[in-house]
């Protein structure tokens, strides 16, 4: 589905990714752990064109879409759950969730709204509220119903766990379960790596922009390497 | 605190000293072929000196006041009530709104000419308030000279009747689509730019043209500005004493009336009022459409709206070409109203004006920059009584604006549920 080829990525002289290849398969859950500064947000603004890589391939779906501009790219068929949530603050609920359906026709923007008002209950009763006066879980999945209201084949999560309750992560790692259910791969990027490694059917770890390890999800949370520089030993 | 207060209000004082004494209290004279100063007269001193005491007295107890003042406005307004059902609300607001146009289109037959000509700049600057509102207030695009395009429009047409003897309504198009021409090449380079970077470079744009228009003395006429442009007319029928065009007839031997000048100001009027009105219900039209809820999802975060596939160039460049279009509109219709255009009308102090309209207005709101467009345009007009401080009186009428409304006249606002404060 989504596959990097010994990419390199440069912020202007400074290497940060230094040759990464990794492979999500249709269907998967693929988490990405690693510490600080390691790379993992590079990385996905690189699958995003924003920077594009220095030299590799990104494929998806099968098509190299190293070189094409951002726009193009988050229009085929990928999602991504930015960073830090970056929903629209000014703008209701349901016009951010309209904002993320933006180059799909009427009827299923309406039909995909649905379906995330069923994954996120919550969302439905602050429909008409602005987004930016809601609890942070409640923006995190407004964040994810926007992702989802492309209806993305693949869906990118970076740090969905970010400043979260811990009753509240659970959950959201639970919707992230759900959406594999329904068949869309899920890219999960996160420093909670328990958590992650735990849903993930395989795991990446990425170290100063390098890939260190690679492997099941369960085979990783039970090395000794990862258990002490990730999982507090 | 109190020893702070006292300090912080006696520099207050000193500094409304410092400002107003210069300016206040010297007089400058002409006696013969010198000019002296002259120290002013015994009461506008005595002015200064008392206005220092207010703003002492005021900055002294300026907690307990703007406390209570604050305690006034969140009991009258009545902020926590619910808002009404939105087909209601937009039901009332669409029946007002025609209205206020009906009342618009009689009212000038019952006024004198020049409350109708003052009206008209009002025009002039409603539309082009609304189109900078669709830059800066939507767009979140802070653009500074917003002028240059207002003047692309004005020149337009002055030069196409100069040259090719090209009508108003002909022209009304060209302008506006050249304008808008304007805006796309100057959105541009500016796509990378932000907030203060991208205010400086359109500054600078709006110069360019400004000098431009200036300088280019063969073609424009320069600093002498271009005169002799025609005013629009009626399906062939002019609104002069005497008919200037060819195969024209003249509008009051048409329906057989007396001459009257007045007849050119009220049509230039209801033209002005039309155009605004078309410009408002496009702009407004606009806003509900994707690109409208573009533009906002763009200013609020853009990181958010480029991961949803938009496109930065396109947003940003459709906001930057309306924008535009609008002031050449507006332009058009002032060159019109003048008949006489020079570089001089379109100087920074037009971009700023323009721009505080749409501040004041409330960034984003269309009945908030329309009532603020009025405001901005009559209240100097007002203060002409106080003469030499009509500036002065608009300035203070600015920055208490500011103090008390910061978010605007009237707010852009979007049907939502607010949480209630809790006592």
């Amino acid at each position: 589905m989504l596959v990097l080829e010994d990419v390199h990525t440069h912020y202007g002289k400074i290497e940060a990714l230094h040759g990464v290849s990794v492979e999500v398969k249709k269907g998967e859950i693929v988490s990405l752990i690693g510490a600080n500064g390691a790379g993992k947000t590079t990385l996905l603004m690189t699958v995003c064109g924003n920077p594009q890589a220095s030299s590799g391939r990104v494929i998806l779906e099968g098509r190299d879409i190293t070189r094409e501009p951002t726009a193009q790219i988050m229009r085929s068929g990928i999602a991504i759950v930015p960073e830090g949530r970056r929903i629209f603050s000014g703008l209701t609920v349901e016009e951010n969730l309209h904002m993320g359906g933006f180059f799909n026709t009427k009827g299923e923007i309406r039909k995909s709204q649905e379906h995330v008002y069923e994954l996120f209950p919550r969302l439905k009763e602050r429909e008409n509220q602005r987004a930016g006066t809601m609890s942070g879980g409640e923006q995190q999945m407004l964040a994810i119903g926007r992702a989802l209201m492309s209806k993305p084949n693949m869906i990118i999560l970076d740090e969905p766990s970010l400043g979260l309750a811990p009753l509240v992560i659970k959950q959201i790692f639970e919707i992230i379960g759900h959406l594999r259910e329904e068949g869309i791969t899920v890219f999960l990027v996160e420093q909670n790596a328990h958590q992650a490694l735990n849903l993930a059917d395989r795991g990446y770890v990425l170290e100063t922009g390098k890939i260190r390890l690679q492997d099941t999800g369960k085979n990783l949370l039970a090395n000794p390497d990862v258990q002490n520089a990730y999982l507090g030993g | 605190m109190a020893a702070q207060n006292i300090k912080h209000a006696l520099f207050c004082a000193v500094i409304t000293l410092i400002i107003s004494y210069p300016i206040l209290g010297f007089n400058l004279e002409a006696q013969g072929i010198n000019v002296t100063i002259v120290g002013a007269n015994a009461t506008t001193i005595m002015g200064v000196f008392l206005a220092a005491l207010v703003v002492f007295v005021f900055q002294l107890f300026r907690d307990s006041i703007m406390g209570k003042l604050g305690n006034l406005s969140s009991l009258s307004s009545g902020t926590h009530k619910e808002p009404m059902a939105e087909n209601k609300r937009v039901k009332i607001e669409s029946w007002v709104l025609t209205g206020i146009v009906v009342l618009a289109l009689f009212w000038p037959f019952f006024m004198s000419r020049g409350a109708v000509d003052l009206a008209t700049l009002v025009l002039i600057y409603i539309m082009l308030a609304l189109g900078l509102n669709v830059v800066v207030g939507l767009a979140g695009l802070l653009d500074l000279g917003y002028v240059a395009f207002y003047a692309v429009g004005a020149y337009t047409f002055a030069l196409l009747s100069q040259y090719l003897g090209v009508s108003f309504w002909f022209a009304l198009p060209i302008g506006a689509l050249l304008a808008a021409t304007f805006g796309l090449v100057l959105g541009f380079p500016v796509l990378r730019l932000r907030g203060d970077y991208l205010a400086i470079v359109t500054l600078g744009f709006g110069e360019i043209i400004r000098i431009l228009l200036n300088n280019w003395t063969s073609l424009t006429g320069g600093p002498n500005g271009i005169g002799g442009i025609p005013d629009p007319t009626l399906f062939g029928m002019e609104f002069g004493r005497r008919v200037k065009g060819e195969g024209n007839t003249s509008f009051h031997e048409t329906f057989n009336i007396a001459y009257s000048g007045e007849h050119k100001v009220i049509f230039l009027y209801l033209i002005a009022l039309v155009l605004a009105v078309i410009t408002a219900l496009v702009i407004r039209r606009f806003m509900r459409m994707p690109v409208g809820r573009a533009w906002e999802a763009l200013r609020e975060d853009e990181i958010a709206a480029r991961s949803l596939g938009l496109s930065r160039t396109a947003v940003k460049l459709s906001a930057f070409t309306i924008g535009a279009f609008f002031a050449g509109f507006a332009g058009t219709v002032f060159a019109s109203k003048q008949g006489f255009i020079s570089p001089e009308s379109f100087v920074f102090l037009e971009s700023a004006i323009i721009l505080a309209i749409v501040v004041l207005g409330g960034m984003g709101s269309q009945i908030g920059v329309v009532l603020a467009a009025i405001a901005v345009t009559i209240l100097p007009e007002l203060a002409r009584e106080f003469s030499e401080y009509r500036m002065l009186i608009f300035g203070a009428a600015m920055v208490l604006m500011m103090v008390w409304r910061p978010q605007g006249l009237m707010p852009m606002r979007r049907i939502h549920i607010e949480l209630k404060k809790q006592e």
